[in-house]
């Protein structure tokens, strides 16, 4: 009997009907994604430059080659490390401060709230490369007022790899925090009101009940917008290639997708782009099986 | 002698002064967040002696549309500009579109592979676009779709996909399945319940998740540089904005004034779509 009703509400198969609506997305996914991760792997194995793409010579089979090469350039490794420090540096500043102006949000009355959210909207929607622009013209050492402002003569920011890789660092946190500060204002916002007063009228104190009531039902919040910084952050792209034109002064500002390119549509050389982009690849799988675990430890109902 | 109320318990809320610090805090804070924008529309009000000069004033006693009018004299801008709106709204409407089907498809029903599908979806949302460029190219090359809007319009819609399904997946559970049953009594075709009834009733979280790929296909930089490059003509914004800079002296007045005809459609959409996007992650999150 069971197992009939069960049948009529959730458990409806549908015959081909689900197939049919998944048709269009698995099509375009299939083959706008599947298929070219199938193609990036293949290119990472094979000599592929210029005179491959040509026809001019055969391609060749070249194994883990491309691999062994990357690995052994220093150049690789260095990039590879400022990648992953930089993101890191990227994503921590951004969840600080998008959850640090979430709990703002709440203390506040309307009219303010309004106009942090507005400016943060204004952020958001700014598109990478404009921002970019905006960004480095503020710390032009010629022309920008931020160092008018601090007094900085015409120190250049561009010039220095710490001081390039800051004003990055800046523009990324400036147009990627709202997502946060929206994200978690909105989790705080639905947790329930009567439970927090219940929680006060026991005379539990404002520690306690953040971290007995709100902390649990905000996790899955954070657990979102962690995950999407790393992988946002991981993959700057626009920024570096416009803030630093290229990737600073003898590429001391280069992250592994800048490098990408400039291995591949720079120099030609398909195969080691290709293989640094599986290199990519791999990092942000190992993120993704790492939330995978997350979610299924609480239970999410996939 | 009257009674007053007990002070209400609030657990939300600092008491006075602590909030008007707070509020000041916030006041502040969007000042700063505010600020390069209102510069970047400062100066490209600014007429061209006052913003190449040694001391930059937070405003301006002259303000010309002279940048502007050099930007849009320049014949492609216009051109460009109507490339990105086509580009961008292609993908917003394919993918909503495509998404809501699949959405519907893993929420409404049981099958084989549903749930390894979810998992695929979700791991597709990690996918670094970026790592793809180079077989992109190729596929494009392949497709006959190099330096045209195709190859800028195809890998978004792909892109964007996994992340609008997952994220309308919330907004379609929590329509109610008796009212799907309450449909089929009163004689409703399946068609006819998803596209009269469910799609208005998703549409909120359709405009959360066209957000997201609005501003993922109006923000490419990269393929536009990598697929368009010898058919200038078929170039998005962002290829538009780099003509500003020379490699003598750069052209500021020009770059802000491209950059911000650039972001007021994107400003515009958002205020458009404010409410339903908050109300809208808050759903997803609720989920």
């Amino acid at each position: 009997m069971r197992v009939a009703t069960r049948t009529r509400t959730t458990g409806r198969s549908g015959g081909w009907t689900p197939w049919l609506y998944l048709a269009p997305a698995l099509v375009v996914l299939g083959g706008l994604l599947a298929y070219p991760i199938q193609q990036l792997g293949l290119i990472s194995v094979l000599e592929y430059t210029q005179a491959q793409v040509s026809g001019g010579e055969p391609t060749s089979f070249q194994g883990l080659g491309n691999y062994r090469a990357l690995f052994a350039d220093p150049q690789f490794r260095q990039v590879l490390l400022a990648t992953v420090l930089f993101a890191a540096a990227c994503v921590i500043s951004t969840l600080v401060v998008g959850c640090a102006l979430a709990v703002l949000l709440t203390r506040i009355r309307a009219l303010p709230r309004l106009a942090l959210m507005l400016a943060a909207l204004g952020a958001w929607a700014t598109p990478a490369i404009t921002g970019s622009t905006v960004w480095v013209f503020l710390f032009d050492p010629d022309f920008g007022p931020v160092n008018k402002v601090l007094g900085l003569g015409d120190f250049s920011w561009t010039y220095g790899r710490l001081s390039a890789f800051a004003l990055v660092l800046l523009e990324v946190v400036w147009c990627s925090f709202p997502f946060v500060m929206v994200t978690v204002y909105a989790g705080i916002r639905a947790v329930p009101a009567e439970v927090l007063e219940a929680a006060a009228l026991d005379g539990a104190s404002q520690w306690r009940i953040w971290r007995s009531v709100t902390a649990p039902i905000l996790r899955p919040v954070l657990v979102v917008v962690t995950v999407q910084s790393v992988i946002w952050d991981f993959k700057v792209f626009t920024q570096i290639y416009v803030m630093t034109g290229g990737g600073g002064i003898a590429g001391q500002n280069l992250v592994l997708n800048v490098y990408a390119y400039q291995k591949a549509f720079a120099s030609s050389q398909y195969s080691l782009g290709a293989a640094i982009g599986v290199v990519m690849l791999l990092v942000l799988l190992a993120v993704t099986l790492v939330y995978l675990r997350l979610l299924r430890r609480q239970g999410e109902d996939l | 002698m009257s009674v007053r109320p007990a002070p209400r318990p609030s657990a939300l809320r600092f008491r006075r002064p602590g909030r008007l610090l707070a509020e000041a805090a916030a006041l502040l804070t969007a000042a700063l967040v505010a600020f390069p924008l209102y510069w970047m529309v400062l100066s490209a009000l600014k007429p061209a002696g006052e913003i190449q000069s040694a001391d930059a004033r937070p405003w301006t006693l002259s303000p010309s549309l002279d940048s502007f009018r050099r930007v849009f004299g320049q014949q492609e801008f216009g051109r460009y500009f109507l490339n990105s709106l086509v580009v961008a709204g292609t993908v917003v409407v394919a993918s909503a579109l495509i998404a809501f089907l699949a959405a519907t498809a893993v929420t409404r029903f049981r099958f084989r592979f549903r749930t390894t599908l979810l998992v695929m979806f979700l791991i597709a949302q990690m996918v670094p676009v970026e790592a793809l460029t180079i077989p992109l190219f190729f596929l494009m090359r392949d497709l006959g779709q190099l330096n045209t809007l195709g190859a800028l319009i195809l890998p978004h819609i792909a892109f964007s996909l996994p992340f609008a399904i997952w994220m309308l997946r919330g907004f379609v559970k929590a329509v109610p399945e008796s009212l799907e049953e309450a449909a089929a009594v009163d004689g409703a075709s399946r068609a006819r319940f998803l596209w009269r009834i469910l799609f208005p009733l998703v549409l909120p979280g359709l405009v959360a998740t066209s957000v997201f790929s609005f501003i993922s296909a109006w923000n490419d930089f990269l393929f536009a540089k990598s697929f368009v490059i010898s058919d200038t003509s078929k170039s998005t914004l962002p290829m538009a904005l780099l003509v500003f800079f020379k490699p003598d002296e750069n052209d500021w007045g020009g770059i802000m004034a491209a950059s911000t005809a650039m972001t007021i459609p994107v400003l515009v959409f958002f205020v458009l779509v404010q409410r339903r996007l908050v109300s809208g992650l808050g759903g997803a999150v609720k989920d």
